[in-house]
């Protein structure tokens, strides 16, 4: 099943290689990861997905949250939560291919934020199911690059994730 | 305020911190750092002559004491034969203070003159590392190395120090702070009551129970709460290899080691019981062989301060986190005020410990011997002689291998922080240098290292740490001229072909002892055994290597059976299984 890990850490030199070693050390897999400080420039916040059985996942957060510099940890895919990835992508833009991309462009709510005569650049937010959407109806071929953010997310409601 | 340079502001530091003993080689990034040492008289520093032999001194020293071990090594070649050292206090959670010089600042990341990245060669066995990125914090660091190194689950810390950062020539206001604590670091420390209630009131009703308790027992300081928890529940005990001592190894209630090669009686009743208490045990793959076969019928009640731990490889009924010491008093307690209510329960238990004493009966750990080989020494005679002639006091260190094992099973061990080896890592090489922390410890007391002629080649150099400091070790060598433990796999699972597990080009270790300025003795007949031991622990001031020449052929015995068996399933000697 797939995870949402989000982690408060020191903002230290060092901790996030120690969360990264952790991973590989232990066998986990890591299919998406971000990190960058917080309002509070002491921390960090990190969120990573991961596919992980119940029994694992209760292992993960127990190593991670072992690690000295880790001060909070949650599994946001326990309860409700918001998750977004940004997609950018460029993507073949020319003679008949031009409207077609900006028309599906529309439907997903894409800007586009840069334009040659032959290419688009578009950016995409949303959950990773959306931006996996939007690859797929793009016409075949035309996709020239892409880069994804890898998730971040929030708990809804009041419930915060704090020092 | 007193102003010192980073270098002294080390040294003063670890004194602050109450350190008497630091184990260390020189080298060029630590100069300063031993110009530091060499202006004070309350640390000692012990010269080794390997530093992955100063790394197993401190962790003797520290298991035998309970006290932290320091070792201080230069950068480069000196930090990465440190780390089997760490790796193996890692693995048995013995806290460790290692420090580490580091080339100066602004060489780091050039591939400068023994420069090595030694915060990330050892960050997969440490529990934390620190590197120092201005002098001014080296007191704090060190505060905090200790705090983390000592408390909760215990392990090694590393403290990685540019050579820049300890010049006499820049000096700061030293102050070491009395307390120190980290948001993002706080241990368990009382037990969930509830839990604690649940877990009784399992153990009271239980009619097979057993008491599986691991080396967190030990490192938790909680003997006392253990035995007078077991005595007064009437409960069968065993105890993991890093547990020996824990309880009275020569007690009735206490059924020996578990696990790969546990007796007879505590892997079967581990298997049967209906409840188990685990105690500062982390259920590792040489206790439980097949874990879906493991203790089928039991209810597990699991208390440790590691939460990652539980349920970890076993899943706990009832988990309790916290320190062990303070949870077996608060069971104590409560167990207490129910028995005394109803002492007439304790009957129920009657049927389980006949159960036992036939397992007992087996009488698993019986020599076997041919009528031919009267005088032929079995390594296990070695051991058993040890014991007699030590009356049982010693403490004892070991290798790894088959003697490991023996000493394990035939030296029962009646205090804690007496038998030292290293059951996590089995780290050959550790047993020599691991004695020689304890001896540092206590001067007065008589320390062992049951070895074999394979480890004890592994750190042999550190016989001549011995000679300069005048440490009267006994080292009792069980010579098989083979890999025993490698060969006895060979035999049992590769027809017996042995591939490497010979040795045919062995020194005299006699003279090579007389060399480095000791005692050397060789043992060739069984009935040799205890005069010739006799003489050899007379000799309270000398170090004295035991050459023993025993059975090349023997086997550790019960072995469990695997891949795909239970706690029941058991080799009971050489093609005899259950």
């Amino acid at each position: 099943m797939r995870r949402i890990v989000s982690v408060l850490m020191e903002n230290e030199a060092g901790a996030l290689s120690r969360l990264i070693g952790l991973f590989a050390q232990r066998g986990y897999n890591i299919e998406t990861l971000t990190v960058a400080p917080t309002e509070d420039e002491t921390l960090s916040r990190l969120t990573l997905t991961t596919l992980a059985s119940d029994e694992q996942i209760e292992q993960i957060t127990k190593q991670v949250n072992k690690l000295v510099e880790v001060v909070k940890l949650v599994d946001l895919s326990e309860g409700d939560h918001i998750e977004r990835e940004l997609m950018l992508i460029k993507v073949l833009a020319g003679g008949a291919h031009r409207a077609e991309v900006k028309r599906i462009s529309d439907v997903f709510r894409g800007q586009i934020v840069d334009v040659t005569q032959n290419s688009y650049t578009i950016q995409l937010t949303g959950t990773t199911e959306k931006i996996d959407a939007f690859l797929k109806a793009l016409p075949i071929d035309s996709v020239l690059e892409v880069v994804r953010s890898g998730v971040s997310g929030l708990s809804r409601g009041e419930k915060v994730l704090s020092g | 305020m007193e102003k010192l340079s980073g270098g002294d502001m080390l040294i003063r530091a670890l004194q602050d911190e109450g350190v008497e003993y630091v184990f260390g080689y020189p080298g060029g990034a630590v100069l300063h750092i031993y110009d530091a040492l060499f202006n004070q008289q309350k640390i000692q520093h012990i010269l080794v002559r390997h530093e992955q032999a100063a790394t197993h001194m401190a962790d003797g020293y520290s298991r035998a004491t309970g006290l932290p071990g320091v070792v201080l090594v230069t950068s480069g070649p000196g930090a990465t034969n440190a780390i089997t050292g760490i790796a193996t206090a890692y693995m048995d959670s013995i806290p460790m203070v290692i420090i580490s010089g580091q080339v100066q600042s602004h060489l780091i990341g050039t591939d400068s003159f023994q420069e090595t990245d030694m915060i990330g060669i050892s960050r997969p066995v440490v529990k934390h590392s620190f590197l120092v990125k201005e002098a001014r914090d080296i007191p704090k660091t060190i505060k905090k190395a200790f705090y983390i190194a000592t408390t909760g689950r215990p392990g090694p810390v590393v403290v990685d120090i540019p050579k820049d950062k300890t010049n006499p020539h820049d000096l700061y206001d030293y102050e070491y702070p009395a307390k120190i604590s980290l948001r993002s670091y706080n241990p368990a420390i009382t037990g969930h009551s509830g839990q604690i209630q649940k877990a009784t009131k399992l153990l009271l009703s239980a009619e097979r129970p057993m008491i599986y308790a691991g080396g967190g027992v030990i490192l938790g300081n909680a003997t006392e709460e253990l035995r007078k928890l077991t005595k007064i529940l009437g409960f069968p005990i065993t105890n993991t290899l890093m547990s020996l001592g824990s309880f009275p190894g020569t007690d009735d209630q206490f059924l020996g080691m578990l696990g790969m090669h546990g007796t007879f009686e505590a892997n079967n009743a581990m298997h049967h019981c209906d409840v188990l208490l685990a105690i500062g045990a982390r259920f590792d793959d040489r206790i439980t062989n097949t874990p879906s076969m493991f203790c089928p019928k039991a209810k597990i009640i699991h208390i440790d301060v590691d939460p990652a731990s539980i349920s970890k490889t076993i899943r706990a009924d009832v988990p309790i986190v916290g320190e062990v010491g303070l949870i077996l008093k608060e069971m104590l307690e409560i167990v207490e005020g129910q028995i005394s209510r109803k002492s007439d329960e304790k009957p129920i238990l009657d049927s389980w410990w006949e159960q036992i004493a036939s397992w007992r009966s087996q009488d698993c750990l019986k020599i076997n011997r041919g009528s031919e080989e009267e005088e032929l020494i079995k390594p296990q005679d070695g051991v058993k002689a040890v014991f007699l002639v030590t009356d049982g006091q010693a403490y004892v260190t070991s290798d790894v291998g088959q003697h490991q094992m023996f000493a394990a099973l035939y030296y029962p061990f009646d205090e804690p922080r007496r038998w030292i080896n290293s059951g996590g890592l089995g780290t050959m090489g550790f047993g020599l240098p691991a004695a020689m922390g304890a001896q540092i410890a206590f001067p007065e007391s008589t320390v062992v290292c049951i070895t074999g002629e394979g480890s004890i080649q592994m750190n042999i150099q550190e016989l001549s740490t011995c000679a300069q400091y005048g440490l009267p070790l006994k080292i009792i060598n069980l010579n098989n001229r083979s890999l025993g433990m490698v060969k006895q796999w060979q035999d049992m699972q590769y027809e017996g072909r042995h591939s490497h597990s010979y040795m045919d080009s062995l020194p005299d270790f006699v003279s090579l002892a007389e060399s480095y300025g000791h005692l050397g003795y060789k043992i060739e007949k069984r009935s040799d055994l205890e005069p010739v031991l006799k003489e050899v622990f007379s000799k309270k001031d000398r170090l004295v290597f035991v050459d023993i020449m025993v059975d090349p052929k023997e086997h550790v015995y019960p072995m469990l059976v695997s891949p795909n068996g239970s706690l029941r399933d058991m080799w009971l000697a050489k093609g005899v299984r259950t």
